[in-house]
């Protein structure tokens, strides 16, 4: 008999070309290169200068979202891209993928979208799989129990040139999240918390398997917010076991397997989860009972505290007071009714149809606070149809906001779409690094709830004063 | 790739922890479609003020610190995006290596891709290089140590593949193509599966 194994190693055995040896790293198979404008054209171009091909142009698919506005006007009305180095990114990456042969959700395409949402969406990622792009936020696709990390440009081409890479095996480090979160508590709140627990290096050559009652009582937007921010922690990727949920969602998805093919991989799916008995290299518990909303006050995704509490102190730690010093904050006051000048749902973290939900449902019938600046951002062109279908994009708009086109937008404003220096934001996003949001912008993550919460006050705000009252 | 045997420099110290790739390089300087330039930019926010001066308090602004091959920070350091222009812009200013207690795994690997040595170290060397900033060091790839101008010196991890690639000056992509008959030899047997 074999002994007991990991999700994690299933995968990665099931994808060895190569092992590893003594003098050599394992080459691994890639089921699924995703791409988008900023990390590819210099990998384009080690492809050119080398005279060589993109070896499975059928397991690479391309879209554009990092530097694409959000303006409709111009995305479909014809008016120029403010910014032309981005335009700039997006021409290339399009003559990048005619030439090689790729197939490009581009601009206007009707389900473009922000990459670690279309891939879900499609129904291209898919359990037991391994998915790369040349972004850190990939690690979102492991929610159906695919391995799935980011990587940097070089690898884009080899990944490119052999649809392989080369890779030392990481170690295993198992998250059990125990009991059920209460009302007005998120994946968002979970995972913060998560992070907060680990520290943003406490993942550091590991992959987490998120386990327990909390993570298989979320849907799976929940369980992509997640594993989004499982890099957040250091980690190399975050996974969840494929269960009914990951089924009925995939089941109608445009591109997963359909008919028999579609029984037999749900027969092979059902082989992933880790085996009873499987060990892992570290393991943390953390009660999902007793958790608050949660909201970061520093600038790492780690500096995280119940929106009830206070921002602590550390002494003797220079980041830490830097930090603090960048913010504005100071130690031992607390952190409701801190001022917000800007408020962002959206990005890869919290941008798809439950989480846009949950902010109309804190908005619906209110208005945000005088002179907050408000930007709701879908994760997707499709997400934005489904959406409007449901009416969300008119309560936010009744409500003061701006509904734009979808793209990664204020997560890192390489579209223009920033926050001003010395503003405070409260931000669905995954980064509160400084400077992320723009030059001096202070960012508060928090989740979609929170957000919408302290638009409405115009100040950091529990959601659940509100949800009570609504 | 320029081959790598040994660095010696004297050091440049940012005593901070997790230093993310944001820092290192701001995501607006990533409109770009080459990976030429970006070491102007190189801790733009930190280095700069709101007219584009430099900060005279900022560590590598100062007088002493121009000419450093050789980086040292606090723990964690390159944590956040994969972005790989935080190593070209790295290298492009200058350095050479960067020595801390902790690395974030893809900040790592794109180094190894890029001539930048990732240097990892103990907590009391780590300490007592924050310290000192400017001791002159020297880095051997051959035997993976560094040493500190006490003429201690101290062991670092650094994989043979990787090292071969850094000393010969060869990247990854020759050995990956290498592997074609295997991975022809695994996409066959996939699609049978």
């Amino acid at each position: 008999m074999t002994s007991p194994k990991t999700m994690f190693e299933k995968v990665w055995e099931q994808h060895l070309v190569a092992p590893q040896t003594a003098d050599t790293p394992a080459v691994l198979f890639i089921d699924l290169h995703l791409i988008h404008e900023v990390t590819s054209p210099q990998a384009f171009t080690v492809l050119r200068e080398r005279g060589l091909k993109v070896r499975r142009p059928d397991l690479t698919l391309a879209t554009m979202d990092h530097s694409t506005p959000t303006r409709t006007e111009q995305v479909f009305g014809g008016e120029p891209i403010t910014i032309e180095s981005a335009a700039k990114q997006i021409s290339a990456l399009e003559k990048n993928t005619a030439e090689f042969s790729i197939e490009l959700l581009g601009l206007q395409h009707h389900q473009r979208g922000i990459v670690h949402v279309i891939g879900p969406e499609l129904g291209v990622t898919q359990p037991g799989k391994t998915i790369v792009c040349g972004d850190s936020h990939t690690s979102t696709h492991g929610a159906f129990g695919a391995l799935a990390f980011g990587i940097g440009s070089t690898e884009v081409g080899h990944v490119f040139a052999s649809q392989c890479l080369l890779q030392t095996k990481p170690k295993t480090l198992a998250v059990n999240a125990h009991g059920k979160l209460r009302p007005g508590v998120t994946a968002k709140d979970l995972v913060l918390a998560i992070i907060g627990k680990l520290g943003v290096g406490g993942g550091t050559g590991h992959v987490i398997e998120f386990r327990g009652e909390a993570i298989r009582a979320l849907d799976m937007d929940a369980r992509m917010t997640v594993c989004n921010m499982s890099i957040e922690a250091g980690a190399r990727a975050g996974m969840i076991a494929p269960d009914e949920t990951t089924y009925a969602y995939l089941k109608d998805a445009p591109r997963s397997p359909k008919g028999a093919a579609w029984d037999a991989a749900v027969a092979r799916w059902k082989q992933l989860p880790s085996d009873p008995g499987a060990k892992f290299d570290k393991e943390i518990d953390i009660d999902a009972s007793a958790l608050e909303p949660m909201i970061t006050y520093g600038t790492n995704p780690g500096m995280v505290i119940p929106v009830t509490g206070s921002v602590p102190a550390r002494n003797g730690d220079a980041a830490f007071d830097k930090s603090l010093a960048y913010m504005g904050f100071e130690a031992g006051t607390a952190i409701r009714d801190k001022p917000v000048n800007v408020v962002f749902v959206g990005s890869c973290t919290n941008a798809r149809l439950s989480d846009l939900r949950d902010a109309a449902r804190v908005l619906r019938g209110r208005k945000i606070a005088p002179g907050v600046q408000m930007l709701v951002v879908p994760g997707s062109q499709q997400v934005k149809k489904a959406a409007e279908a449901e009416g969300l994009d008119q309560v936010f708009k009744a409500a003061g906001a701006e509904w734009r086109e979808s793209g990664c937008s204020m997560c890192l404003g390489m579209n223009g779409d920033l926050v001003g220096a010395g503003q405070y934001s409260v931000s669905t996003s995954n980064r509160n690094f400084e400077g992320r949001q723009g030059v001096g912008a202070r960012t508060l993550l928090a989740s979609p709830l929170t957000a919408a919460a302290s638009a409405v006050r115009g100040k950091v705000t529990d959601p659940r004063e509100l949800l009570a009252s609504s | 790739m320029e081959p790598i045997k040994s660095i010696r420099s004297r050091t440049a110290v940012l005593p901070f922890t997790n230093i993310d790739t944001d820092q290192i390089i701001p995501a607006r300087f990533l409109r770009a479609t080459t990976r030429e330039g970006f070491g102007k930019h190189l801790f733009s926010e930190w280095r700069y003020d709101a007219s584009g001066n430099p900060r005279p308090d900022f560590a590598l602004n100062k007088p002493e610190a121009q000419g450093c091959a050789i980086l040292v920070a606090g723990r964690n350091f390159g944590c956040g995006s994969s972005r790989e222009h935080a190593p070209w812009a790295l290298t492009d200013y200058g350095f050479r290596a960067v020595v801390s207690t902790e690395f974030a795994d893809i900040f790592r690997n794109n180094s190894l891709k890029n001539g930048l040595v990732p240097v990892l170290v103990d907590e009391a060397t780590a300490e007592w290089l924050i310290a000192n900033p400017g001791v002159e060091i020297t880095i051997d790839l051959e035997t993976s140590t560094l040493a500190l101008p006490n003429g201690k010196a101290v062991k670092f991890p650094l994989e043979p593949f990787a090292r071969y690639c850094l000393m010969n000056g060869v990247d990854e992509l020759g050995f990956l193509l290498s592997k074609n008959a295997e991975i022809a030899a695994y996409e066959a047997k996939r699609v049978q599966a």
